[in-house]
């Protein structure tokens, strides 16, 4: 028989060793799913895990990928950490997302073809402006009426790809496109564009924003007054009200911040790799963010790592899909796995197991 | 003639603590059997083994010398053991009637448990309405369910829990009369409390339990007070010192103070009005669930209230939060100490700058100074000899005693001008309760204004000045405690409620 | 454009179908959270159930082993859910998170083969001399199996919550988990039954939406439909009858607009093909505002970890 046992103070040991294991278990059950695919899993998992970044062959093209993936995943998680750990939860990041791309793109359209230094600056913060604005609607349904903020954020995901779908082929057109779908191509458009900033590293201003992110999220947990309210109305609300935490402001601040960094990377995203507005823009970062945000146990430190380690698998999916034929939704089972071998593994950081039957007489 | 229930040898080990040693007694048909000790003697275990709902780790137990090993509760209630919880086990959402069946083995159909529900209820004198939402009932009135739900099934053995913590005096002596009337039918009764006198009065034997070990047993009726709290306690314990202080000036002072409840179960606060002096403890007593957690809360700034319904030193501050009334010394420590007062996961470093982040300079333009917490937690620590190996220790790992002398000294230390604390030793162990009550007293003595909200009656007469109670949120006028009865102030907390009536009709 | 095209009758009908898909999740995801449980993972069951109904369907030939291969697979999924909550004690939002996710992603890859084929057709029900009444006929007796089905579970779950012992125990558990324990009630495995049930539940939902509404597998086609029950359970107040009534507003709405964008109609499609999504939102809204019913009307446990200490 198998008990549980309450710690009585959280084991730091297992909750770094948890996201490790998770990682190699999920390994382990990715392979046999690739097995039962028919797909040989020793090369499967090499080719996610290994050739994106050392095969001579598809390195240089999949190296600076990993940067390019893991800046939107990293800026977005960050944002919805804060969230995650005050109790806000914000599953709507990739409407935020959408609506920020389409702010910061909205901008970038209207001056066309101005050329000046402010073009760009201007859309940041249209881009940040953007997902903040459809993340506050969550956060002043959550509380002036006490709307469940889950549902809402999620079903405002739906709301936002009509939005796309409505202004990739009406107002933000390209002109010049020939009547196909999508906008001018920002990249062409220099004082609009997110260029790479450093030939070959994939580095551009919303990996640069990510960075941000990571050491000033680390500074508001570890040494500012709002940090701590954050974690202390997650862990114990009525403990964070008895300290004078005023619970709407955490929740407006929460979705506020999420929104904006969601909202900044569809605007590096639309200025930069992926160019333009069109349908299928959005590809799934605010829904993959949720899993780095837990995978980094909602540590600044560790979302960077996550957000790198959940790059990865999606270059390496996609050199698997080319190379090895698996299906693109593989790694899709196999991130949703990840993340539930990492919230079973939970219970060891809070927990002590005992093996062996307890003596009854 | 072989005992009821025969207890032998039962031991149970937790992590870290032998909850019981080696634990035997007897209980004997019709017998009311006391089970005397302090928080964490082994009280609750020692009674959650026998109804089935802790497995011993050794010793064995026989019922009307059959072998006796409950798998589950259901095996004990099957045997004739029936169990009233300190903390009931009540459904606030469902109706008395469900709530009874859902106590039952094999309830009969609703309509007609109603009509047994009534019968049962006025042959014990405990009216009770079977349709009615448990959640709209007074703490009295949710204690009648459990007992109904217990006398249903006819039990050969009732186990009650510290039942009179939430009974005023008058509601107790009722209870008492069901209990006697209970046992005069042969059902014997199991009573666990830590209340010396009203063990005397009702019980025939008792057992004594001290860290988890019988220590004596006795005949109650045969010893006083003073005998069995010694026994209890192992040593005696000194009671707390009052110097003869001087009130000042109000300071605190509370005017027509009226809050509605924020959830649909709780008690909302009607037309409060009260003063406390510097150097003066007000006592505020009553029954759980009458408007104390609401009054703490609308003192802490935790619920706003007008302005003018709170005020220090005639300065309105009722719609102040939490944060604004700690910049002016108005301090507070609500009953809950793991999830209200402190957070159970954070350290107590952590917790030290949940309260004290203000008054004590522990953050600098937003920015948190750890070494200035870290510092002020280990001045809690030591000053009120907190049990931990330091700081850095999360707060659930601490002992509820140990815990409250942290949470209370974590705001005496903090110069408070007015203190306002809701079941300052509740759960705790003798030795912290006199150590926190001493902390009170000495802080009124140096001049602050303190508000004991309390349920312990023995307490309040020990260290209040003047004497209110909380009744279905409304406040009684204060008065002096010098010189009040049990009796009146029995009254004062609402006396019986309905219940004398239906009782003088049997 | 031309509003009559839109035929009341054919209207009625067809939202009756469009109704049933979140119909049977929402009354399933009742239950569960009913015990005390949130499983936020309706989405990731949903389409689990869309394509295993889809391809056992196509397989076998029988619609009718369809919806049950959809039942066992959204309940198997509803299990690791099951698993991880109720025994690992993980975070209830998370973990249906995760389960959403996976299923997602687990669909698009079982449902790689099936993508452009037909499935059998599912039979109407044959009712007699009821399919023939004029109007009505057309209207409400002319489905199939699943849509009455679908109407008598509501009734099956509201006499079990409301008037049986099992439910009362139920709803106990999921009113404190504490004090069931402390009677002596199996929390975590009542929790589990429930949690399978509303599996199955969200699986045959997600059937019915691949084999009777669509009918044919696309990858996320359940698109945003177990999150629309899990917002119908909460304007329903927690009560099995608003859940049909939440349900069929919901049909309402999105057979409506789906009609207006054939008529033509002048307003942007994007609109209309939002417009389920606001007026779910709308009505969360409404229903949330009301403080005291809210508050009362939701299970004393939801989301709460348990752990039996003692």
């Amino acid at each position: 028989m198998i008990a549980l046992e309450k710690r009585p103070t959280p084991s730091r040991a297992w909750s770094a060793a948890a996201p490790l294991l998770a990682v190699a278990l999920t390994m382990v059950a990715g392979a046999a799913l690739f097995a039962a695919l028919g797909t040989d899993p020793l090369a499967a998992i090499r080719t996610i895990f290994w050739d994106p970044l050392f095969n001579e062959q598809f390195a240089s093209y999949s190296r600076p990928q990993l940067l390019v993936k893991a800046g939107p995943l990293i800026l977005i998680a960050i944002g919805l950490s804060l969230g995650f750990r005050a109790g806000v939860w914000n599953i709507g990041a990739e409407g935020q997302y959408i609506m920020g791309a389409i702010c910061g793109a909205g901008v970038a359209l209207a001056l066309y073809p101005m050329d000046a230094w402010f073009v760009f600056p201007t859309m940041v913060l249209a881009g940040a402006l953007g997902g903040w604005a459809w993340a506050m609607i969550p956060a002043i349904l959550k509380t002036r009426f006490r709307t469940n903020e889950i549902l809402v954020s999620l079903l405002l995901v739906y709301v936002a790809e009509q939005i796309l779908a409505s202004m990739s082929l009406g107002l933000m057109r390209n002109p010049e496109g020939g009547g196909f779908p999508g906008s001018r191509n920002l990249q062409q458009y220099p004082a609009a564009a997110n260029p790479e900033l450093v030939a070959g590293t994939g580095m551009h201003w919303g990996v640069v924003a990510g960075f941000v992110a990571v050491i000033a999220a680390y500074i508001l947990l570890n040494r500012h007054m709002l940090g701590f309210q954050i974690r202390l109305a997650g862990q114990s609300p009525r403990a964070a009200r008895f300290a004078g935490v005023d619970p709407n402001r955490l929740v407006m601040i929460c979705l506020g911040i999420s929104g904006a960094l969601a909202g900044l990377a569809g605007m590096f995203e639309v200025a930069g790799p992926a160019g333009q507005i069109s349908i299928d823009f959005n590809v799934g970062y605010g829904f993959t963010a949720i899993i780095v945000a837990f995978l980094g146990r909602l540590h600044p430190v560790g979302i960077l790592l996550a957000g790198l380690l959940m790059a990865l698998t999606y270059i390496g999916g996609e050199l698997a899909q080319f190379m090895l034929g698996l299906p693109a939704a593989a790694i899709q089972a196999f991130q949703g796995m990840l993340l539930f071998f990492l919230l079973g593994l939970d219970v060891l950081s809070n927990f002590r197991v005992r093996l062996g039957r307890r003596k009854v007489t | 003639m072989t005992p009821l229930l025969k207890v032998d040898g039962l031991g149970k080990v937790y992590p870290g603590v032998v909850a019981n040693d080696r634990v035997s007694f007897d209980i004997a048909e019709g017998e009311v059997h006391a089970l005397l000790g302090e928080n964490g003697a082994g009280k609750s275990t020692l009674v959650k083994m026998i109804y089935g709902l802790v497995k011993p780790d050794s010793g064995h137990m026989t019922l009307r010398g059959v072998p006796y090993a409950p798998a589950e509760p259901r095996a004990a209630r099957a045997a004739g053991v029936a169990m009233v919880f300190q903390h009931f086990s009540l459904f606030d959402a469902l109706s008395v009637a469900e709530n009874i069946a859902l106590g039952m083995e094999n309830p009969p159909p609703m309509g007609q448990l109603a009509g047994r529900i009534r019968a049962v209820s006025e042959t014990y004198g405990l009216p009770l309405a079977p349709e009615r939402l448990v959640g709209d009932l007074s703490a009295g009135e949710r204690q009648r369910v459990e007992i109904i739900r217990c006398l249903l099934q006819d039990p050969r053995l009732l186990i009650m829990d510290e039942p009179t913590s939430v009974l005023t005096p008058q509601e107790a002596e009722i209870l008492f009369a069901t209990l006697r009337k209970l046992a005069a039918n042969g059902t014997a009764i199991l009573y666990i409390s830590h209340k010396l006198e009203e063990i005397r009065a009702l019980c025939d034997r008792a057992t004594i339990l001290r860290l988890g070990k019988v220590v004596a047993s006795c005949n109650p009726r045969e010893k006083t007070a003073a005998e069995l709290a010694e026994m209890m306690v192992g040593t005696k314990l000194a009671t707390p010192q009052r110097a003869a202080s001087e009130t000042g000036d109000v300071v605190l002072e509370v005017r027509g103070l009226s809050l509605p409840s924020p959830n649909p179960f709780g008690t909302s606060l009607r037309d409060i009005s009260f003063s406390v002096k510097s150097g003066e403890v007000l006592g505020i007593g009553g029954v759980a669930g009458n408007g104390q957690d609401e009054l703490l809360a609308a003192l802490s700034g935790e619920s706003a209230a007008s302005a003018g319904a709170v005020r220090l030193k005639g300065q309105p501050i009722g719609d102040l939060g939490p944060g604004s009334r700690r910049r002016i010394a108005v301090l507070a420590a609500p009953e809950e100490r793991l999830g209200h007062a402190a957070a159970p996961d954070m350290s107590l470093t952590e917790n030290a700058l949940l309260t004290a982040a203000i008054r004590e300079g522990l953050a600098a333009r937003g920015f948190l100074r750890w070494p200035a917490a870290r510092a002020f937690a280990e001045k809690v620590i030591e000053t009120f000899d907190v049990r931990t190996p330091g700081p850095g220790n999360a707060a659930r790992s601490l002992s509820g005693g140990n815990l409250q002398k942290f949470v209370i000294g974590r705001e005496v230390l903090q110069r408070p001008e007015v203190l306002v604390v809701n079941q300052p030793t509740w759960g705790v162990d003798a030795a912290a309760a006199a150590a926190i009550r001493q902390a009170l007293l000495n802080l009124a003595a140096d001049g602050a204004a303190v508000v004991v909200i309390s349920q312990d009656l023995d307490e309040l007469i020990e260290i209040s000045d003047r004497f209110a109670a909380l009744n279905e949120g409304r406040l009684a006028p204060p008065r002096p405690t010098r010189g009040l009865s049990l009796e009146e102030i029995g009254l004062m907390m609402g006396g019986a409620h309905d219940m004398e009536v239906a009782h003088a009709a049997v | 454009m031309d509003l009559s095209a839109i035929n009341p009758v054919i209207l009625i009908a067809s939202l009756m179908v469009a109704a049933t898909p979140i119909l049977l999740a929402a009354i399933g995801e009742l239950v569960v959270e009913k015990s005390g449980v949130l499983n936020l993972g309706v989405e990731g069951m949903m389409i689990t159930g869309a394509i295993c109904g889809f391809a056992a369907a196509v397989e076998t030939g029988s619609p009718a082993l369809g919806f049950l291969a959809a039942m066992i697979g959204g309940a198997a999924l509803s299990m690791i859910f099951g698993l991880l909550t109720q025994f690992l004690m993980s975070n209830q939002v998370a973990t249906g998170l995760a389960l959403t996710l996976f299923g997602l992603g687990l669909s698009a890859l079982i449902g790689q083969g099936y993508v452009g084929l037909k499935p059998p057709a599912t039979d109407r029900l044959d009712l007699g001399p009821l399919s023939d009444i004029p109007v009505l006929g057309r209207m409400v007796f002319s489905h199939d199996i699943v849509i009455y089905a679908s109407l008598v579970l509501v009734l099956v779950v509201w006499l079990f919550l409301r008037h049986s012992r099992a439910g009362l125990i139920l709803r106990a558990v999921g009113e404190n988990h504490e004090a069931a324990h402390a009677l002596g009630y199996k929390v975590v495995r009542i929790r589990l039954m429930a949690i399978a049930f509303g599996g199955a539940m969200a699986g045959l939902g997600g059937a019915y939406l691949s084999l009777v509404r669509v009918p044919q597998w696309t990858e996320g086609m359940t698109s945003g439909a177990g999150w629309i029950a899990l917002a119908i359970v909460v304007f329903a107040s927690w009560r099995a009858g608003r859940v049909l009534l939440g349900a069929y507003l919901f049909g309402g709405v999105a057979v409506l607009q789906l009609n207006l964008q054939a008529a033509g109609i002048a307003v942007p499609v994007e609109l209309l093909s939002a417009s389920p999504y606001l007026v779910t939102i709308l009505v969360l809204v409404i229903i949330s505002a009301d403080r005291s019913r809210a508050a009362v009307a939701a299970p004393g446990s939801l989301g709460r970890v348990f752990h039996a200490s003692s």
